[in-house]
């Protein structure tokens, strides 16, 4: 483990953020050739990164945004280009069960393969790159920055990093051989051959699982449900570490049968230890009409997923609820005590419980 | 045929029964003064002015398509002069914006002789040269289409979205959810929608209600379901109901396949263009036009490649005009 890190430090890191110049809309730096998709006759090609598989016309962009068919090559214009750089403890991403008490050098760019109306980086993610203030930052540079800011991992996350793949790939590597480690914050809406490769190079991965409907896909994420399904089984199958984050939306998402449904998969397919994450819902961009999550409708999310035999459940965007804490499946000792995004008390031994030396899954050290 | 044709004794009786409908109360938007198109009691009327010899070699004859430009406002307007006709869409004073669609280059895209003959009509109307924005998405789209980028505040203007920005604010409506071109909310009082008459690989076709996809930020996020709802919906939010009088659609030359990039071997000589204040309408009939023109070269209906464009029949069901053939006035000069 790479040690606890207080308020205090997490400030000073962040501060430590070198203030880079904002570049010109096209600059050739960040246009590399894009991988996973397909030529197609008449200069048109198929991008097979995402399950959306846009069909591109010549000088025309995918649904993201970010990735462009120029005379029938298909480029990602935003290798490098970080639109987003912040040093967040890692418990903000959600992981709770990586390294806890660490900072993560967490980089987006532009662009997203969804339209989630709830989204709360809509300014960032349903924007063009050139649309947004940019800077660039290659990977051996954000490498290097996450070892001087004493970061244990580099997070690529904000907006949806499997649209800006190619650099989330090239990052993770020069990360690797600079001794930071790499973690995923998406949608999992990405498509199973760039999957395999991309948990080659990472860590951990959290998926937003943002409900247990395709409906709720459809109408709200602009997205299908079935991709992200199969995305979590790959990740269990290959042994990449994951969590779950299921924002719950008043109305929407919050019903005992979606809840139960999503309970019963996530053991079933995944296991009773894979760490499912109730977070509150704040009106956003496009959903502004609802109220914010009660707190009530958290706590039955959480009892009914205990219920269901879920080991590691817990409540987040409500700092200080006792469903922060990591408590041992056998004996419900407490073992990582939360308030936040921080950490109080970190008890946890070698990844074991210190009392009755129960294993707890996760990555720790 | 979808939209019925009238001959020009049908035309000039026609007048005279809509200047009747006028004085009963009915919609005036179809050419008595300024205001934006849209919805509207009596039939939407399409004006298809075609002239054969309109094409020179490579290029256009830009005197033939000045003529064909005063013919088909003429038409449209009821006017004995072209500058009657403009000034029946603009006042001196204004701010207008002329929305062109240069996304496919120079081979399908509007033609900047059409821009330039366009221009120089809405100053003989009595709008300032300083006081008319040629805009598109990108500068380098209009570049590409042949336009040279003009920021000087001393003449016509001609700039991208990427110069001119976007709103900080969402602007929303049903599915869309957009910040606006500060080209549409700031710039301008009016706007002249000038479209392209051609097929597109996703939506169908893209006319004059996919032309203000130009006027937002996010329009890769409104292609899904062959645009329906999105292609609707973004023509809703109010600025866009509020500020676009005019549709011209440059079809010089069609293109029937391949869509929205040029595509040389599926593009042919329409020598026309297509003036409505109704845009539903104006979709209505250049869809037909490519559909016919598909028939001819043994193609299939737009229906059968899985891509008919339903979301010109949502927007006549959200009010923006009309798709109903009975109700559209196709009047070819």
């Amino acid at each position: 483990m790479n040690g606890a890190s207080s308020r205090r430090a997490f400030l000073k890191s962040a501060l430590a953020m070198p203030c880079l110049p904002a570049l010109a809309a096209e600059d050739a730096r960040f246009i590399v050739e894009a991988r996973y998709w397909e030529k197609l006759p008449h200069r048109r090609i198929k991008c097979t990164l995402c399950p959306r598989e846009c069909v591109i016309d010549d000088r025309e962009r995918g649904y993201c945004g970010v990735r462009e068919n120029r005379g029938g090559v298909y480029y990602t214009l935003v290798h490098s280009r970080v639109c987003a750089a912040n040093i967040d403890p890692i418990e903000k991403k959600p992981f709770f069960h990586v390294l806890p008490g660490t900072l993560s050098f967490s980089i987006a760019t532009a662009g997203c393969n969804v339209n989630c109306k709830m989204c709360q980086n809509w300014d960032i993610s349903q924007v063009r790159p050139e649309q947004v203030r940019s800077m660039y930052m290659p990977p051996r540079e954000v490498a290097a920055l996450a070892r001087q800011n004493r970061c244990a991992t580099v997070s690529y996350t904000y907006t949806e990093p499997v649209i800006f793949y190619e650099y989330m790939v090239d990052t993770a590597e020069a990360a690797r051989a600079a001794g930071v480690r790499n973690v995923v914050v998406t949608g999992g809406y990405i498509t199973p051959e760039p999957l395999r490769e991309l948990c080659t190079r990472v860590d951990a991965v959290k998926v937003d699982l943002k409900a247990f409907s395709e409906k709720f896909y459809r109408e709200v994420v602009n997205g299908e449900l079935k991709p992200v399904l199969q995305t979590l089984v790959t990740l269990r199958k290959l042994g990449t570490w994951s969590e779950i984050v299921y924002l719950v939306i008043p109305t929407l998402n919050d019903s005992d049968q979606q809840l139960r449904e999503l309970a019963r998969w996530v053991k079933a397919e995944l296991g009773p230890d894979v760490p499912l994450h109730f977070t509150r819902f704040h009106p956003q961009y496009l959903l502004k009409n609802l109220p914010v999550t009660p707190l009530k409708t958290l706590e039955r999310a959480k009892a009914i997923a205990d219920a269901e035999g879920l080991q590691y459940v817990y409540l987040g965007n409500v700092p200080g609820h006792p469903a922060e804490n990591t408590h041992c499946p056998k004996c419900r000792r407490i073992l990582i005590e939360r308030e936040g995004f921080f950490i109080r008390a970190l008890h946890l031994k070698q990844g074991r419980c210190p009392g009755c030396r129960q294993a707890i899954p996760g990555v720790w050290g | 045929m979808l939209a019925r044709s009238v001959t020009r004794r049908e035309l000039l009786a026609g007048c005279l029964g809509l200047a009747g409908s006028h004085a009963c109360g009915q919609s005036g938007n179809q050419g008595t003064q300024p205001g934006a198109g849209g919805e509207q009691a009596g039939p939407s009327r399409v004006v298809v002015a075609r002239d054969p010899a309109l094409r020179s070699g490579a290029g256009v004859d830009s005197a033939r398509l000045v003529a064909l430009l005063d013919r088909a406002m003429q038409a449209f307007f009821e006017a004995d002069k072209p500058v009657e006709a403009w000034r029946k869409v603009v006042r001196p004073g204004e701010v207008v914006g002329l929305k062109v669609n240069c996304l496919a280059g120079k081979g399908a895209s509007t033609h900047s002789a059409l821009v330039e003959a366009i221009c120089e009509r809405l100053q003989q109307a009595g709008i300032r040269a300083r006081d008319i924005l040629v805009w598109d998405r990108l500068s380098d789209d209009l570049e590409s289409a042949g336009f040279r980028i003009q920021t000087g505040r001393d003449r016509v203007r001609v700039m991208g979205n990427d110069l001119l920005g976007y709103e900080d604010e969402l602007s929303t409506w049903g599915s869309a959810g957009s910040l606006l071109a500060k080209a549409l909310t700031r710039e301008c009082n009016a706007v002249i929608n000038l479209p392209v008459l051609k097929d597109h690989g996703i939506t169908g076709v893209t006319l004059a209600l996919k032309n203000l996809f130009g006027a937002v930020h996010n329009p890769n996020k409104y292609h899904p379901n062959a645009g329906d709802p999105y292609i609707a919906d973004v023509y809703m939010l109010p600025p866009i109901r509020q500020k676009v009088r005019l549709a011209i659609c440059d079809a010089i030359a069609g293109q029937y396949e391949g869509g929205p990039s040029y595509m040389p071997q599926w593009s042919w000589p329409f020598n026309g263009l297509l003036v409505a204040r109704d845009p539903v309408a104006l979709d209505r009939v250049g869809w037909q036009i490519i559909e016919d023109e598909r028939a001819r070269r043994g193609m299939k209906p737009l229906r059968e490649a899985g891509r008919e464009p339903r979301w010109i029949a949502r927007a006549a069901r959200y009010g923006i005009g009309t798709d109903d053939p009975r109700r559209i006035r196709r009047i070819e000069v």
